[in-house]
């Protein structure tokens, strides 16, 4: 955690950009491990190559829609409940 | 005896004395408390510790064993590194009421029968009410109201399902149950209301956010995770607790993504954990009793640890909108960490105390060979680190620069903090700490590299996902319906119709209503006379004064009259 030390390091665009090569490398990382780790299916599918990384970009992507969706219809103004005065 | 005494009767002592006692006493008082019940509760032996007669029924207040004593231990941790928290911030009610809820808790962990469980139970409705009170704030008393009638609801709910347990059976000891009749549909009811199980669920998200910064700590840990160690006492293997938890565990996540107060989305993440735990008993086996147990341990105390950062946020920056804050990093790093430390272990990260938690619920359902809830428990677990590990830690100290530079945590909050981050890494590094008091002995192994490997893409992939679809998940200024609208808004506004549309059928029956009263005057004048004798007309017949001497004389007749009838 380097953000303590130095305030605007984290801040600044070529470092947003490293970071994200540093992240991609490591998402490439985690799914190549299982090429040398042995990754225990319980029910055959999860023991796939990669069904972890899938599975979990897949899951959050639906989540992230659905909870889209919903708030279509579930969104209301910050002041819909009347006693909601802006104190809290 | 003192050993004989439930450990929760020295936090309420201590709860009394905190009101008392001024100054250092006070801080003393609060500090020490916590841990001289830590103390209490692990001398309660196994098996019923002593029995009380209360109207026809054998009271057993304290009744040991390695799950209960399990709870009261995070339960009095829990009171300690709140009070430490909370202390110097809190006013004293706030904290005398918090500890009586912390007193509840605890008792209920050691109740051996269903009466006492009863009255703790409700000792802890009663004073979180208050502890949400403490918000101070015109909203926070409406939600605390809100909150007192659900929680109150729910206990003459349970009350009945007690009731008529006892009288079926007789007996008022606390044995594993199954759905199956009335009384224990009501308890199981009762108990899930406190779990912030559907579809009464929005009570938790309505109050808890209102509370004060130090309050809205307390609130996390207590109510929901009784009830979790009610249900493995009364429902361990209850199928319908698959079902209920898989629905809470959707549930939160998708509120906790659509939400813009920040407290609000930790809200939300307790309902999500608490599915998992409810989940693990409906399974019911062996290990999933250990999972439901040690995900509870381990969730009160990341829990805590996220409400707290969250505290310190509203505390120094007075906001509490995801919109409205941005980059505090830079000037809070305790805070920042220790937040970071608390949503890794909320998302399960490997070498945090939610993965060596978790698994076990996951693992059990693997065992069981139940795909489908192994399937959505892991996609949860990828929602997990969705809205709590990433969403919550970037929207409140990263994403866009708010401008704000607020000061970093005062020591005693930092302090409790750092107490708690150290217990999630500790968790998560040695889970045999915590293993060796689990309720059954446990054969699993955490750390095995392929499940690190297969936690590490899914997890991974999340973030991955999260920030591609950032702009989908931009804050708006809003809040989300939930089932609470049913009692804020919808039942009102049904009322207010149905009150017009009565209108014309209102006047028919006014009309009604006068003709009927007019014929009523009529005979009662008729019969009894004019209200007011005052004057000097005749009266009706019943209404006019009649002679000492007549009623004399029909005393007499009736009297032989019932002597004749006697003698035949």
């Amino acid at each position: 955690m380097m953000q303590g030390e130095k305030p605007h390091w984290l801040t600044r665009k070529e470092n947003i950009r490293k970071l994200w090569w540093v992240f991609s490398a490591v998402l490439a990382l985690t799914v190549l491990a299982q090429a040398v780790i042995y990754v225990k299916g319980y029910f055959t599918v999860d023991g796939w190559f990669g069904f972890g990384a899938i599975y979990g970009f897949v899951c959050c992507l639906l989540m992230v829609l659905f909870a889209k969706g919903l708030g279509l219809f579930l969104k209301r103004p910050n002041e819909y409940y009347a006693e909601r005065d802006d104190d809290a | 005896m003192p050993e004989l005494m439930s450990p929760a009767l020295i936090m309420i002592a201590g709860a009394l004395g905190i009101g008392l006692a001024r100054g250092h006493l006070r801080a003393a008082m609060v500090l020490l408390t916590p841990l001289l019940t830590l103390w209490a509760v692990w001398q309660v032996p196994d098996g019923v510790q002593n029995t009380m007669h209360f109207l026809s029924y054998e009271i057993e207040p304290v009744e040991g064993s390695p799950l209960r004593r399990l709870f009261a231990t995070i339960f009095a941790l829990m009171a300690f590194v709140g009070g430490l928290y909370a202390y110097r911030l809190a006013k004293w009610y706030e904290l005398t009421a918090a500890f009586f809820y912390a007193a509840g808790a605890i008792g209920v962990s050691f109740a051996g029968d269903l009466i006492s469980l009863f009255v703790y139970w409700e000792l802890m409705a009663l004073f979180s009410t208050v502890v949400v009170w403490c918000g101070g704030t015109a909203a926070s008393r409406a939600a605390g109201i809100r909150y007192a009638i659900l929680h109150l609801l729910g206990g003459v709910v349970l009350k009945v399902g007690i009731e008529g347990v006892v009288v079926s059976t007789g007996s008022i000891q606390i044995t594993p149950m199954l759905a199956q009749d009335f009384s224990s549909w009501m308890i199981l009811c009762g108990i899930l209301i406190n779990a912030a199980a559907p579809p009464l669920s929005a009570w938790l998200a309505d109050a808890y956010p209102e509370s004060s910064p130090t309050g809205s700590v307390f609130l996390s840990a207590f109510t929901t995770k009784t009830a979790v160690l009610a249900l493995i006492l009364l429902f361990p293997g209850e199928p319908v607790l698959i079902g209920v938890g898989l629905f809470m565990v959707v549930y939160g996540i998708i509120y906790a993504l659509l939400e813009n107060d920040i407290r609000r989305i930790l809200a939300y993440s307790v309902v999500n954990q608490v599915g998992f735990m409810v989940c693990a008993v409906g399974i019911g086996t062996q290990m999933a009793l250990n999972g439901a147990a040690a995900h509870a341990f381990a969730h009160i105390v990341y829990k805590a640890l996220l409400f707290m950062s969250a505290g310190v946020v509203i505390y120094r920056t007075g906001r509490n909108r995801c919109t409205e804050l941005g980059g505090l990093f830079q000037t809070m790093p305790v805070t920042t960490i220790c937040c970071i430390i608390g949503a890794l272990s909320i998302s399960s990260f490997p070498l945090t105390s939610g993965f060596t938690t978790k698994s076990l619920i996951s693992q059990a359902a693997a065992n069981e060979g139940l795909v489908w809830v192994y399937m959505l428990l892991t996609a949860a677990s990828a929602g997990v680190f969705l809205h709590a590990g990433i969403k919550f830690p970037w929207f409140v100290f990263f994403q866009k620069d708010s401008g704000l530079r607020p000061k970093d945590a005062p020591w005693n909050m930092a302090l409790a903090m750092v107490i708690f981050s150290a217990l999630c890494l500790l968790l998560g590094l040695f889970p045999e700490w915590l293993y060796r008091f689990l309720p059954y002995p446990v054969d699993y192994v955490a750390y095995t590299p392929g499940k690190v490997v297969f936690y590490l893409q899914l997890l991974l992939f999340s973030g991955l996902a999260f920030f591609l679809l950032l702009p989908l998940m931009k804050r708006t200024e809003t809040i989300s319906l939930d089932v609470d609208w049913l009692w804020r808004r919808g039942i009102p506004a049904a009322m207010r119709w149905l009150g017009r549309a009565m209108q014309p059928l209102r006047a028919t029956g006014g009309r009604l209503g006068s003709a009927s009263q007019q014929l009523l005057r009529h005979l009662t004048t008729h019969y009894l006379g004019q209200p007011h004798t005052a004057d000097r007309e005749e009266r009706a017949l019943f209404a006019r004064s009649w002679p000492i001497g007549t009623t004399a004389l029909w005393i007499a007749i009736l009297l032989s009259g019932y002597v004749l009838i006697y003698y035949i």
